[in-house]
């Protein structure tokens, strides 16, 4: 209830006594649901019939009480309002978060939490965790908003105790959960057609239609076509210091074209006492990289094909009143190419292929009605194949274990998991095609999370909460095994967390102010044994990885939440988001001084950020203003001004309409992107888009 | 409104304004006080720091011996009207005549200085250009970008341009090995080190010997794998310097009579760079193994006549053990001083370190990011 209130335009009486009565149906099928294991099946099927059309709604409802930290979550019109092509764009909103995003349309963008680095970063999709064991990074840019209902972020891990053990591996979560089929009265099919246009040549078309196929399942299938030039101008310049300008260059970014298909389809499917749905994705793209902005250099040439297949499925249900089991299953398979094809460089064209099976079983038992005690067991297997010349085609065999628990009393809500992991990697070394020996080695760790929430007083929604977590990341393959970069010898990288914050909330259906949220934490984690590239030597630019880094890092996160009721019509939503993040670099104590890193601030890592957003709804019209604020910044810990990045910020806005046509209903939106038309940087050399514009029209039958 | 709610609104309004961009100012450079002037025929040297690739930040530092001031990152400053400064990544610095030639690798062109204000002359476009040496009013430069050609299997050889120095135009072009990294002329010949550093594990082993008039390409001479530099001194022998392929070949050192056309001497000494003064090469090597997965460091004298190791400790060794990775080394021609820099983690500024002729410590500067090439500023010097 608390996010849909948020989520929607307006809170009328009218809205809150529906979700009053749904939520008392909720209650009758929760109960049914809970009785159904000792009725036979299918005695009740008017029964569920009411409750598999409550059950798209329960998981809004109830998801906030499982957890004992709740995510910072973006969903269903929210999510839509906010300006954003892709996911990376939108978890931008996220206190705490940090995009790495190298520009345009088709650029990389990587997410970076709390500065552990985006290696720490688990993404899951519709429940299930994207791997790349090639190199650890989950291109955010690559996932439309288009299918996308809700996405969550989660400090530590999701706090909930029914999951996979996969779900307690990273040091941060974000849960991607694509929209799911609803069907009003008497409607057995849904179709959208979406069509995106404007800046960098994007033609953006997609279809999503969706099908009642029985009382307990439904499919929904969407298909997604992304094609943009990624042409835009940019600007650098630079003054004497008197002001008058020194020089000043005008281009336009080359190189950055996309063009990529996303076709994706799903079952969803009840039984008497449970869930299940199975999915499919396929994901194809070619792109340019469009290189570095540097002297004398005004062409880029590097291409990249992605092919991404994975097919998924769980199946949840409840065997006896007090046991709870989920099944999980994927198989994936990755290709990428990558081809330099530039003469005068040196000519690259290398291939990688990965493949990924996982199954995973959670076993929640309810020992009594304030304990409850889970066991997962994950097993995952990667392989890496490549056309590179001495590569040693690893395989890694995975398996991890946690066993977690959750008490609740009184006010007080506690969550303390154990994670153990085992890890067995099996490669080759190979030189001039000659295998000169064949390896295995494993790793065994345990590590532990505890997740505590207190509310002191059951008048006010105040609660007070904190964790602790100790995790690590395994070495990529690319880390471990890439041809002369990589080093077998390898720890995993550490990541240890602390955080103690409140939350406060207060609901009104009658006050002006329908809806308030306020948040505080305030964070230590430490980053050791961080895997860094090294320099092996003179000239030919040899990298090394290594064990030696150690990042400690200090923040704060803030974030505030409101709803207003201006008129009966009108109502006024806003976000505010702050962090301050003071992550030094430790890793050599030796290097004080003059340009020295010890405990400087690690690369891109802003002291302050945060962003704003504000929605005017007024009946079919939505206004929405966002603004994002990233502080200044150095490219390396060596905090010196030739090192220096400037602050930026950027404001949008979008105005959306809804025209409703008979049954059917189109929206036009129109979206004015960085309106001040500001020249910046995310990354050091790589200009990003000035003022740019979008129109969206959204037909559904 | 109280006057107290005014201080807050100001620091506020503070607060947002720093918080704001500015215009980027170009680089004044900076300048650290280093230690006592010195008077000698030798007025200074500059710096090339290298920095990393698509960083744009390779950097022009100077050094004044009459000040004994050292000067950071000054190429903007000479030249604000230049758009993105010197460029990516510096590979090589000379300097000819009046002139200062900076080799700038992924810019793609050599920039062409006044070898006293650094303000630009010009500059000569080749691409993916590396190492430069002059004769006659002609600088030769080694390209390790070859004919574009159609065609999947097609490997890239790497040329010399012939550039005049009057018009700083490629007059000619003569095709060699595959990278060709390190360039010598000596005895009417051009003698370039071909690495084949793209083409792992298939490394050249070849020097090419091109003909002055001719400018044609006349023979190959094998030596080893992943040639790397070449110097030559007084008595017509040409060093080459090998990096190996870091597995079971190492890198080292060959000395080959040019006039008796063969190879006199495999050194057996580890060799990233190096610099020559009179009879003496100073040697300076960090080397990666693939076998035993970690780096040396060590630092070596050659005497160049009797051409034998002469000492394995060029500086004092707790000087020594401060320096991370040791990447460029210099020899001032009149004092010996020894000058060496430590590219420290590629990522952060580097640091210059001084020693006297004996190896004893004088002091240690910050300068940018990969200090590498170093290019002595005086009389009497640098002309071939």
């Amino acid at each position: 209830m608390v996010l849909t209130a948020f989520g929607n335009k307006g809170v009328k009486a009218e809205v809150m006594r529906f979700y009053r009565t749904l939520l008392l149906l909720l209650t009758v099928a929760v109960t049914a649901m809970c009785t159904c294991a000792q009725d036979s099946v299918g005695r009740l099927p008017s029964r569920l019939d009411s409750m598999q059309y409550l059950s798209n709604v329960t998981v809004y409802a109830t998801r906030p009480y499982a957890e004992v930290i709740p995510a910072q979550t973006l969903s269903g019109k929210q999510l839509e309002r906010l300006n954003s092509h892709s996911v990376a764009d939108a978890v931008r909103y996220f206190a705490g978060v940090q995009l790495k995003d190298y520009g345009g349309v088709g650029g990389i963008k990587t997410v970076d939490m709390r500065s552990m680095g985006s290696n720490h970063m688990g993404v899951f999709y519709d429940g299930i965790q994207l791997g790349n064991a090639q190199n650890g990074q989950i291109d955010l840019g690559k996932f439309s908003l288009d299918n996308i209902d809700e996405i969550s972020l989660y400090n530590g891990q999701k706090s909930e105790i029914f999951q996979p053990a996969r779900d307690f591996g990273s040091a941060g979560s974000i849960y991607l959960r694509t929209r799911r089929p609803v069907f009003s009265d008497g409607k057995r099919h849904n179709l959208n057609v979406t069509f995106r246009t404007g800046s960098f040549g994007l033609a953006n078309p997609s279809v999503r239609w969706e099908w009642k196929a029985g009382e307990r399942v439904s499919v929904a299938l969407n298909a997604e076509y992304t094609f943009a030039t990624g042409r835009y101008k940019f600007r650098y310049h630079k003054v004497f210091s008197d002001g008058t300008l020194a020089w000043d260059t005008t281009a336009v970014r080359q190189n950055g074209d996309i063009g990529a298909l996303r076709v994706e389809g799903t079952v969803f499917g009840h039984t008497d006492c449970g869930l299940w749905n199975a999915k499919v994705y396929y994901y194809d793209s070619e792109k340019g990289i469009p290189g570095a902005i540097v002297n004398n250099v005004w062409k880029a040439s590097q291409r990249q094909w992605d092919r991404n297949f994975f097919a998924q499925g769980r199946y949840q249900t409840r065997v006896t009143d007090r046991y709870e089991l989920m099944v999980n299953a994927k198989y994936a398979r990755d290709y990428m190419r990558y081809l330099n094809p530039d003469t005068t460089l040196m000519y690259l064209d290398n291939k990688f292929w990965q493949d990924e099976a996982y199954l995973s079983a959670a076993n929640k038992v309810e020992l009594l009605r304030d304990w409850a005690v889970n066991l997962s067991v994950d097993y995952k297997w990667n392989y890496l194949n490549s056309t590179l010349t001495n590569f040693s085609y690893p395989t890694r065999h995975t398996l991890l274990s946690a066993l977690a628990t959750a008490y609740t009393i009184g006010g007080l809500k506690a969550q303390a998991s154990l994670l153990y992991t085992l890890v067995n990697d099996r490669y080759s070394s190979r030189y001039n095609g000659d295998v000169l020996a064949r390896h295995s080695k494993s790793l065994n760790k345990w590590t532990p999370a505890v997740f505590l929430s207190y509310r002191p007083m059951e008048a006010h929604d105040l609660n007070i909460r904190a964790f602790y977590k100790k995790i690590f990341r395994m070495p990529t393959f690319n880390d471990l095994y890439y041809t002369d970069i990589g080093n077998a010898s390898l720890n995993p990288e550490y990541a240890h967390q602390w955080n103690v914050g409140l939350q406060y909330q207060r609901m009104s259906d009658t006050d002006f102010v329908s809806a308030l949220r306020l948040t505080a934490d305030a964070y230590y984690n430490r980053v050791t044994d961080k895997i860094i590239a090294i320099p092996k030597g003179n000239g030919q630019y040899r990298w090394m990885m290594m064990n030696i880094g150690t990042v400690k890092i200090r923040g704060i996160d803030l974030t505030a939440r409101i709803a207003m009721r201006l008129t009966r019509e009108l109502t006024l939503d806003g976000t505010l988001n702050y962090t301050y993040q003071r992550a030094q670099d430790y890793t050599d104590p030796t290097d004080t001084g003059d340009g020295g890193t010890y405990r400087g601030q690690i690369a891109y890592i802003p002291w302050h950020s945060g962003s704003a957003v504000a929605h005017l709804g007024w009946r079919e019209l939505d206004v929405n203003y966002s603004f994002i604020y990233v502080g200044e910044r150095y490219h390396a810990s060596s905090n010196i001004k030739a090192n220096y990045e400037q602050p930026w910020y950027t404001h949008d806005l979008s105005a959306g309409y809804r025209l409703r046509l008979g049954k059917t209903s189109l929206r036009i939106t129109c979206e004015v992107n960085n309106v001040l038309n500001q020249q910046y940087d995310v990354i050091h050399n790589y200009p990003m888009p000035g003022r740019n514009y979008k129109l969206i029209l959204k037909y559904d039958i | 409104m109280r006057p107290r709610h005014n201080i807050l609104l100001l620091m506020c309004a503070v607060a947002l304004l720093a918080g704001c961009r500015h215009d980027d100012v170009i680089f004044i450079p900076e300048q650290v006080s280093v230690t006592q002037p010195e008077y000698t025929d030798i007025e200074g040297f500059y710096l090339l720091n290298e920095a990393n690739m698509n960083s744009n930040k390779c950097t022009l530092d100077y050094y004044d011996y009459r000040t004994g001031v050292y000067m950071r990152n000054i190429y903007a400053s000479a030249n604000p009207d230049v758009p993105m400064e010197l460029g990516d990544v510096g590979n090589d610095i000379a300097i000819y005549g009046s002139r200062l030639y900076a080799v700038i690798n992924c810019s793609n062109k050599v920039e062409v200085m006044d070898a006293r204000t650094t303000r630009r002359i010009g500059q000569v476009d080749i691409p993916n250009c590396r190492y430069i040496k002059f004769h006659k009013g002609f600088a030769y430069v080694t390209s390790y970008a070859g004919e574009v050609i159609i065609d999947p299997n097609y490997e890239q050889t790497g040329y010399v341009a012939k550039v005049d120095t009057a018009t700083l135009q490629v007059v000619a072009r003569c095709e060699v090995g595959f990278q060709p990294d390190g360039i010598e002329i000596s005895e009417g010949k051009i003698f370039v080190a071909n690495s084949g550093g793209y083409m792992v594990p298939n490394y050249e082993n070849t020097i090419s010997v091109i003909d002055l008039e001719t400018f044609r390409e006349e023979e190959r001479i094998p030596i080893a794998k992943n040639l790397h530099r070449l110097i030559q001194d007084k008595r017509g022998i040409l060093w080459i310097s090998a990096r190996g392929d870091y597995y079971t070949e190492q890198s080292d050192i060959y000395a080959y009579d040019i006039r008796k056309h063969r190879l006199v001497k495999r050194m057996d000494c580890r060799v990233s760079n190096w610099c020559m003064d009179g009879d003496s090469l100073y040697v300076i090597s960090a080397e990666w193994s693939e076998i035993t997965q970690r780096y040396d460091v060590s630092m070596t004298l050659i005497n160049t006549v009797t051409m034998d190791v002469v000492n394995n400790s060029l500086i004092d060794p707790d000087t020594a053990k401060k320096i991370v990775m040791p990447y460029g080394i210099a020899v001032n021609p009149e004092t010996k001083d020894i000058y060496v820099t430590d590219a420290r983690d590629y990522y952060n500024p580097g640091r210059l370190f001084a020693f006297d002729r004996d190896g004893n410590f004088l002091w240690r500067v910050t300068t940018g990011d990969i200090p590498a090439h170093i290019v002595f500023l005086g009389k009497n010097l640098n002309e071939n």
